[in-house]
């Protein structure tokens, strides 16, 4: 059953270049990831895991393969269509938080929203700002945040719209462990409270062990894959993956 | 350091290019100026040579009341017929003709309309046989005074041959005569130069050209064999006195061509001026990009500081790179000059008729002037910029560079006291010593002192300028964009307003003085109908003076009078006089208090020139006529200025001795009762046969006369254009480096879901913004200027302000259109951005 998948990728290959520079960045993936879990695509770099996310994603084409979101298959839509499934289904939380330097913390939650030209439902609202835990600070600019904070901003911005999956590529990497703690609870809560989807790109196993579920890539392959892990758990298999390489 | 700069150089071709672009435009014109000058200049040296070569020596008379090119007509003072004979004796000379030569002589072609010329003069001229560059082409030269010649040039254009009736304007009226010859010159030419000649008996053309007979404008003496034209020269010069000109054909030539280029040099003016605006602008557009490419190079910079760079050595990298943009810009700038300036030649060729252009010549001082206005403007805009780059300290290197917004306090205050220095000089220049230098000083030192204060007020006008656009996202976005760089936001807005601002400054200007004369003329003058004729050549057109009568014979006609104008030597002193054939009835025509009716020895001037002169009722008043006589008249009346047409009013018998022996325009006051619509057509049809002249009501009239300042605002409009062009370059760049700098910021928003439209949309709405608030700034800017001069021109009659709303208002939309021209590439870069690419971009 479709509904019950909130992406998947099948048979989904990656070829940059041609020739003697041809790059295969993935090889035949396919995975699918749950409605309302949270899913962490490890490997070590150059394994094609934000690949795969892009391309499940929508930010990057695939070269042979199909990538589903929702019921919506992604591969082949066009510009437009890519932009709309963006705005109404997929929400992105990046590395550098990413957050439009002219607008307030509340205006850069509700961009999304107001680039779709629909009002904020006001208890999803409350509901977000709430878990977020920004109170008074959202009234300020993105300069005046600190880089935790900045990054609880672009977390409630991708929930805001209620998305079908968030995306969020190594959330945490620019932070220190306290606030990159802060982000990965509140991601988790997200998910448990709320029924959010979110596939997370990291090579942190601490962050990893936040979710429900991890898949190790390794030469664009799927190489195994861990349902609740903990730290211990998912650098065994991270060691595991290096002996067999 | 050298190598470093020049591939940094390489780097951003696309910014370089587009500043350079305004620089090329300005030395376009500084070379265009230069060449066009140049090879038109010896076009006519070789033209007046040929003109002349057939005379051996001329004589003239010295003009008795001289006026210059810019002044007016020079009426020729006539020659007596018995200096012929004189002439004719002088030992040396052997033969000596008296010959009619003045321009002003207007052939009336096959479809009824005055043949018109494009500067070359309608000479009218008395028949003496062909020389050895002209050929008969048909028929003969004329005989009867019924009978004219004309050269080829004139029988193509006006459509006539041999034996047709052929209507022609002089000092008369409307003339007709039969044709009877066609001539043309060597070389299968038309004419010589494009001029138009029409040839009379001599006796005709006296009375059409000189108004009276037995006199001649030239003598023209040739030489007998073995004599040099300058020793038969110096005979005549010495037999006829001081009172006589006598000069060789080829000093005439060289006279005449020193004269044309004279007339060049103001053509050479305006090129320059455009030159000096494209330049100005320019000035902004380079400055601009030379601190954001410093602001981008912020970290490249700190860490030649780090590595060893002096600061010395900073600034002379950045200087460098202006130097070479410069000089790249001069060059390419020169080149098209040189293409601006064979168009322009062949262009006045070909409007000209029959002008043969000497070969397009690139003269020394247009290349040096290219080269050195390019660099210098170029590297001049550039050192404010290297400042500011040698004072990164080597920190700078190590740190996340982000443009910190720095206080506008020091600009402000610059601002403000170089604007309050540029008002002060204009105000000097209008009120102290009415100096052109000093006003045009205090506009360019006023433009960029508000340029240095429109930092501060950007963030206010254009957050509500912005206003207008935040109905959507992309509007919002937009707005929020181009409040984000002030400096940078204003600096390409004030390029836009400075020729937006001098376009509104003219029009304020010249709408007040237009609206001041109208109004004095609907206000003061009680005639409803005006008998003129539009002006087209050095002369005005004149209607014959038994016109006045009839008009005055039309039934519910209260009072005609006519009105005759010269340049006349008053106590010694030239001045623009006026003569009516009645004065009584001409102030009745005007609905003026009653003035008397003038005897032939006596005049009537204004309080104000009574007053200025040192005049009163009973003053005697030797006046020097320009055909030589000089005659007595005795002030009897003086009256209110602006009450009848002329500060000095002449008897009719004075026409006799003026230029113009007709007149030229007539007044005409109906009785109470009479109605426009019933007496016009009947005053009409009394000129019909006159092409150039027309009966119109007093307001048609009026703006008729007024029409000629509407061609200075279309040229000033010109002018606007190319100011405008500028400034979209300089939109386009602002814009095409905001779109590089966000370029994660613009990957953000697409990837939250912005479409393409909507991202064009929003680079648009900034686009719009920074080039609307440049045209408010303009228009605001200009309208202070223009209404600062029209209040000190309030002594000269210019008392009503008369804003131009309409076109203002033309000039913002067109500001907006701007912005969404320059937008387009920029735009389309943004929307076509990876939105991978642009995420990963930093």
């Amino acid at each position: 059953m479709i509904g019950t998948k909130a992406a998947r990728a099948d048979d989904v290959w990656k070829v940059y270049g041609k020739e003697e520079a041809r790059v295969v960045a993935l090889r035949g993936v396919s995975a699918s990831f749950e409605r309302g879990k949270f899913t962490a695509i490890m490997g070590p770099s150059g394994s094609g895991k934000s690949t795969l996310m892009h391309c499940l994603a929508g930010l990057d084409t695939v070269t042979r393969g199909t990538v589903h979101i929702g019921g919506t298959e992604v591969t082949g839509l066009n510009d437009k269509a890519l932009t709309k499934l963006r705005r109404d289904r997929v929400g992105f939380i990046f590395q550098q938080f990413n957050l439009l330097p002219t607008l307030t913390a509340a205006e850069n939650i509700r961009l999304p929203l107001d680039i779709a030209g629909k009002k904020p439902d006001p208890q999803w609202w409350d509901t977000v700002i709430g878990t977020v835990g920004l109170g008074d600070r959202l009234n300020h600019r993105p300069s005046q945040l600190s880089g935790g904070q900045q990054q609880r901003v672009a977390c409630a911005r991708a929930l805001m719209s209620r998305p079908d999956v968030i995306f969020a590529d190594e959330p945490t990497g620019n932070l220190d462990s306290k606030a990159g703690a802060e982000i990965l609870a509140f991601l988790r809560s997200s998910v448990l409270e709320h029924g959010q989807t979110i596939v997370m790109v990291t090579h942190d196993p601490v962050a990893a062990s936040y979710t429900d579920r991890v898949v190790f890539l390794a030469d664009g392959e799927i190489v195994a894959e861990l349902e609740n892990p903990t730290p211990e758990s998912v650098l065994e298999q991270m060691k595991a993956g290096e002996v067999l390489v | 350091m050298l190598r470093a700069t020049l591939k940094s150089l390489l780097a951003r071709k696309l910014r370089l290019v587009l500043s350079g672009l305004a620089v090329v435009l300005g030395v376009m014109f500084v070379a265009g100026a230069f060449v066009t000058t140049d090879t038109l200049g010896r076009t006519f040296d070789k033209l007046f040579a040929e003109g002349y070569s057939q005379v051996d020596v001329a004589v003239t008379a010295k003009p008795k009341v001289a006026v210059s090119e810019m002044e007016g007509e020079q009426i020729l003072t006539p020659l007596p017929a018995s200096l012929v004979d004189q002439v004719a004796a002088v030992p040396g000379v052997a033969k000596a003709t008296g010959v009619i030569s003045d321009d002003g002589a207007r052939v009336i072609g096959s479809d009824g309309k005055v043949v018109t010329s494009y500067g070359p003069p309608r000479i009218g001229m008395n028949w003496v046989g062909t020389d050895d560059l002209m050929q008969m082409r048909s028929g003969r030269g004329p005989e009867k005074d019924n009978e004219i010649a004309v050269n080829e040039a004139v029988a193509k254009a006006a459509g006539i041959k041999v034996g047709d009736q052929v209507g022609v304007l002089t000092q008369l009226p409307k003339q007709t005569f039969t044709l009877v010859g066609v001539w043309g010159y060597t070389n299968d030419r038309d004419s010589i130069g494009g001029v138009q000649e029409v040839a009379f008996t001599t006796p005709q053309a006296q009375r059409s050209m000189l108004g009276k007979t037995g006199v001649f404008t030239q003598i023209y003496a040739d030489s007998a064999d073995g004599r040099t034209s300058e020793a038969v020269r110096d005979q005549i010069a010495a037999r006829l006195g001081s009172d006589y000109e006598v000069k060789t054909g080829q000093q005439l030539a060289d006279e005449s061509s020193a004269e044309f280029k004279d007339a060049l040099g103001f053509f050479n003016n305006i090129l320059l001026g455009f030159a000096g605006v494209a330049l100005f602008v320019g000035t902004f557009l380079i400055l601009n990009t030379f601190s954001i490419i410093v602001a981008q190079r912020t970290r490249e910079l700190a860490l030649m500081r780090a590595l060893g760079a002096g600061r010395r050595q900073v600034i002379g990298s950045v200087l460098v790179e202006a130097f070479v943009i410069g000089l790249v810009a001069a060059v390419l700038g020169l080149g098209a000059g040189v293409g601006v300036g064979a168009l322009l030649v062949t262009l006045f060729g070909s409007m000209s008729g029959g002008l043969d252009p000497a070969t397009v010549g690139v003269p020394m001082a247009a290349i040096l002037s290219s080269l050195i206005v390019g660099v210098v403007v170029t590297v001049v805009a550039a050192v404010l910029p290297a400042v500011r780059a040698s004072r990164i300290s080597p920190i700078a290197a190590m740190q996340d560079v982000a443009t910190p917004d720095r206080p506008l306090t020091k600009v402000t205050v610059t601002g403000a006291v170089i604007g309050a220095a540029g008002a002060a000089l204009l105000g000097v220049g209008l009120y102290g010593n009415d100096s052109l230098w000093l006003i045009l000083g205090g506009v360019l030192v006023t433009f960029i002192g508000v340029a240095l204060l429109t930092p501060l007020i950007s963030k206010p006008v254009v957050g509500a300028l912005g206003r207008l656009f935040s109905w959507s996202v992309p509007g919002r976005l937009g707005r929020l964009n181009s409040g984000r760089n002030p400096r940078r936001t204003a600096i390409t807005a004030a390029a836009l307003m400075v020729g937006i601002a001098l376009v509104t400054g003219v029009t304020v200007v010249i709408g007040s003085v237009k609206q001041s004369i109208a109004t004095t003329a609907e206000t003061t003058v009680k005639a409803e109908i005006v008998i003129g004729g539009d002006q087209n050549g050095p002369r005005p057109p004149v209607f014959d003076e038994a016109v006045l009568a009839r008009a005055a014979a039309i039934p519910g006609v209260r009072a005609v009078g006519g009105v005759w104008n010269e340049q006349v030597l008053l106590d010694g002193e030239r001045d623009y006089v006026t003569a009516t054939d009645n004065l009584a009835k001409l102030a009745d025509a005007f609905g003026s208090p009653p003035l008397p009716a003038l005897k032939s020895d006596q005049m009537a001037v204004s309080t104000e020139v009574a007053a200025e002169r040192g005049w009163a009722v009973g003053t005697v008043v030797k006046a020097q006529m320009p055909r030589g006589e000089e005659h007595r008249y005795t002030v009897v009346a003086t009256y209110d200025e602006e009450r009848v047409p002329g500060a000095i009013m002449l008897p009719k018998a004075a026409t006799k001795e003026f230029g113009l022996t007709q007149p030229i325009v007539g007044f005409v006051r109906l009785a109470d009762g009479a109605t426009v619509s019933q007496v016009l057509p009947q005053v009409k049809a009394l000129v019909a046969d006159s092409p150039e002249v027309n009966a119109t009501d007093r307001s048609s009239f009026v703006d008729q006369q007024l029409s000629t300042f509407d061609t200075v605002i279309l040229m000033v409009q010109v002018l606007l254009g190319l100011a405008i062009l500028i400034a979209v370059l300089g939109v386009i760049n602002t814009l095409a480096l905001s779109v590089l700098e966000r370029t994660r910021e613009l990957g953000l928003l697409r990837a939250v879901g912005l479409g393409r439209a909507q991202t064009m949309r929003m680079v648009t709405v900034e686009a719009v913004v920074i080039s609307v608030f440049g045209a408010l700034l303009g228009v605001v800017v200009g309208s202070g200027l223009g209404a600062a001069v029209v209040q000190a021109l309030e002594g000269e009659g210019i008392t009503e302000l008369v804003f131009p709303w309409s076109q203002m208002a033309v000039y913002l939309g067109l500001a907006a259109l701007v912005g969404v021209l320059a937008a387009v590439l920029p735009s389309i870069k943004a929307a076509r951005l990876n939105v991978l690419a642009a995420i990963a971009h930093d």
